[in-house]
């Protein structure tokens, strides 16, 4: 049977304007709640609409107006079905204080796996080199760390002009967005079950063990922490925070965590922690850029190692106190930070 | 996840009212990422040409505030045009894709973000090899960051009523003076096969006139075997005019039915 299509759309073409209007309202500001009378009156187009689908497709296969009201009907039913929260305002303090921590601690065990797996390359760099020195050639991607530590500590010491001199700057926008990069591309390899994260977190950590070995090796300790410790020490975790937001992905694809969610649910659970703390190390090697250029390439004589040392001990410490105490709940429901 | 790959991802809402999407193919998606490239380009060269300007005063930050913005246009260009048109970059409001929540809900900006985020797997070893062949081997033809961001990509049809004064124009429709047989012709008549003849009818000028006369004369001799009318309804007229008189009867009657 055909129906009067020209009746039908006259009569119904009314209602899908009005559900269309109230789905401009809600996707433009998604944050704004409706009143019980307006949620009913939506409700209700979108029933219509749907039901006027259902009958043009018993009815007639007139793919135009079947296709309008298929579109319709399915923004209507992603608003109507939608179950997770729309926040309505986004805070950036807010969330980097407390949102930001807290997710860093709801996913702690991915953050010793990644340190561990960090920890094991390092052992086995610093082993490498302190078998066969020569193989820090293959091992270290800089060239500037072939040479023997001795003399490169001497050069920088007895320098007296600012090699960084007219490129600070540029040299920290290189650092930010190749860090960066890095860490997207180490949270991104968590699709390959964690393997690929996991190879990433253990070459980086061989790379430091072979630099560390090579430097203690020559004596220049207190050069190695002078230079490395006030950015290493927010970079270095800002990629274990990519790697861990890496292994919370790979979990999700292997399904870790014993409740018996689907594949779509555990992702759809974990999509903004995964953004939150792919967004909090990026932030971190914002930090760790700045200082790597402005301060971590100044040595003795210019700034004593033992300051230098002193401010990355600093940073590890308050580091450490963010991620384990801001945004933790007090007895009477408030986030700590929030009061101050 | 369906087994078998397929080209629209089919929803049932809780009422029972099944609606489909359409799935955007990895070549529609290619052509509009190339379009995305070309608009990165554009605004990080017209970005490089203002920040340039700075380097008069500083060209350290000059080359600074050009790397930064360089990095942050190529990264965030597909999160933020996403985000603020719900599901599409030029690219794909060109092509008419949008990005859709893989079970029709409401799209998430951690989704938008992930699916993002994940171009730098998907676009291993060179022009996105890797996502084009997750693709490709898909069944909601997925790359690699749709999958972890829950997302799908949608054609989105152009929608467009019907024309329905087209289908009389200025002819009298010689077939109602015999009631009895638009009756018989409604009741014969499947509703793909009446959308077939308004279809040809609206799409008449698209079509060349050997192909037109070929179609209307097929589709009235189709037509004149389901229900025969008078013969002096139906000597004075074109094939077009017959079809034309049969969609009428079917989809604009007054005593048609809801």
């Amino acid at each position: 049977m055909i129906i009067n299509l020209n009746q039908f759309i006259s009569a119904e073409k009314p209602y899908w304007d009005e559900l269309e209007t109230v789905l401009e309202q809600i996707e433009k500001k998604p944050e704004q709640g409706m009143s019980l009378e307006h949620l009913k009156r939506f409700h209700y187009l979108y029933q219509r609409a749907a039901a006027d689908l259902a009958k043009i497709m018993t009815f007639s296969a007139e793919p135009h107006i079947r296709q309008y009201l298929e579109l319709i009907v399915s923004r209507a039913y992603g608003e109507i079905y939608e179950s997770r929260d729309v926040s309505s305002a986004w805070s950036p303090l807010k969330w980097f204080w407390q949102t930001f921590p807290q997710t860093f601690r709801t996913h702690i065990n991915q953050f010793w796996l990644a340190l561990i797996t960090m920890l094991i390359g390092c052992l086995l760099g610093g082993l490498l080199v302190a078998i066969d020195p020569s193989t820090k050639e293959f091992l270290l991607p800089f060239s500037h760390l072939h040479d023997d530590p001795s003399q490169r500590v001497a050069k920088e010491e007895s320098s007296s002009k600012d090699r960084l001199a007219g490129a600070k700057a540029n040299f920290s926008s290189y650092l930010m967005t190749h860090n960066t990069r890095v860490s997207i591309f180490t949270l991104a390899l968590g699709i390959t079950y964690g393997v690929g994260t996991l190879i990433m977190l253990f070459y980086n950590g061989v790379i430091l063990g072979a630099v560390f070995w090579d430097y203690i090796a020559a004596g220049e300790t207190s050069f190695l922490f002078g230079w490395l410790l006030p950015h290493g020490a927010v970079e270095i975790p800002a990629i274990l925070v990519a790697g861990q937001a890496g292994l919370v992905l790979a979990g999700a694809l292997i399904g870790w965590g014993g409740r018996p969610l689907t594949f779509r649910m555990r992702f759809r659970a974990i999509s903004d922690h995964l953004v939150t703390l792919i967004a909090g190390g990026a932030i971190m090697l914002i930090w760790a850029g700045i200082i790597e250029s402005f301060f971590s390439q100044y040595h003795e004589p210019v700034i004593p190692y033992a300051v230098k040392i002193a401010f990355g001990i600093t940073e590890i410490l308050l580091l450490t106190w963010f991620f384990a105490r801001a945004g933790r709940l007090s007895p009477d429901g408030h986030a700590t930070q929030a009061t101050h | 996840m369906a087994a078998s790959r397929t080209d629209t991802l089919t929803i049932e809402t809780p009422e029972g009212i099944v609606f489909s999407l359409q799935l955007a193919g990895p070549l529609t998606r290619f052509l509009a990422w190339c379009v995305d490239m070309a608009c990165i380009a554009a605004i990080t060269g017209g970005l490089n040409t203002v920040l340039s300007v700075l380097g008069v005063i500083n060209r350290d930050i000059a080359m600074a505030a050009v790397a930064l913005a360089y990095f942050i246009v190529s990264v965030g260009y597909g999160m933020a045009t996403e985000w603020f048109w719900r599901g599409q970059t030029v690219g794909k409001r060109l092509l008419r894709l949008r990005v859709a929540d893989a079970q029709g809900l409401r799209l998430q900006f951690s989704q938008i973000a992930i699916r993002n985020l994940m171009r730098f797997v998907d676009s291993l070893p060179a022009f996105y090899l890797v996502g084009g062949l997750a693709c490709l081997l898909s069944a909601k033809a997925q790359r690699l960051g749709d999958l972890a961001g829950n997302t799908i990509v949608v054609w989105i049809p152009r929608i467009s009523q019907p024309d329905l004064k087209q289908l009389l124009k200025d002819s009298p429709n010689s077939f109602t003076a015999y009631p009895q047989l638009c009756a018989r012709l409604r009741h014969r008549v499947l509703p793909r096969e009446a959308n077939l003849a308004l279809q040809a009818l609206l799409r008449r000028d698209e079509l060349a006139d050997d192909a037109r006369v070929k179609l209307f004369s097929e589709m009235a001799g189709y037509f004149r075997t389901m229900v025969a009318f008078p013969q002096e309804a139906d000597d004075s007229i074109s094939d077009e005019q017959y079809v034309r008189n049969v969609a009428d009867i079917l989809f604009s009657s007054k005593d048609g039915r809801l």
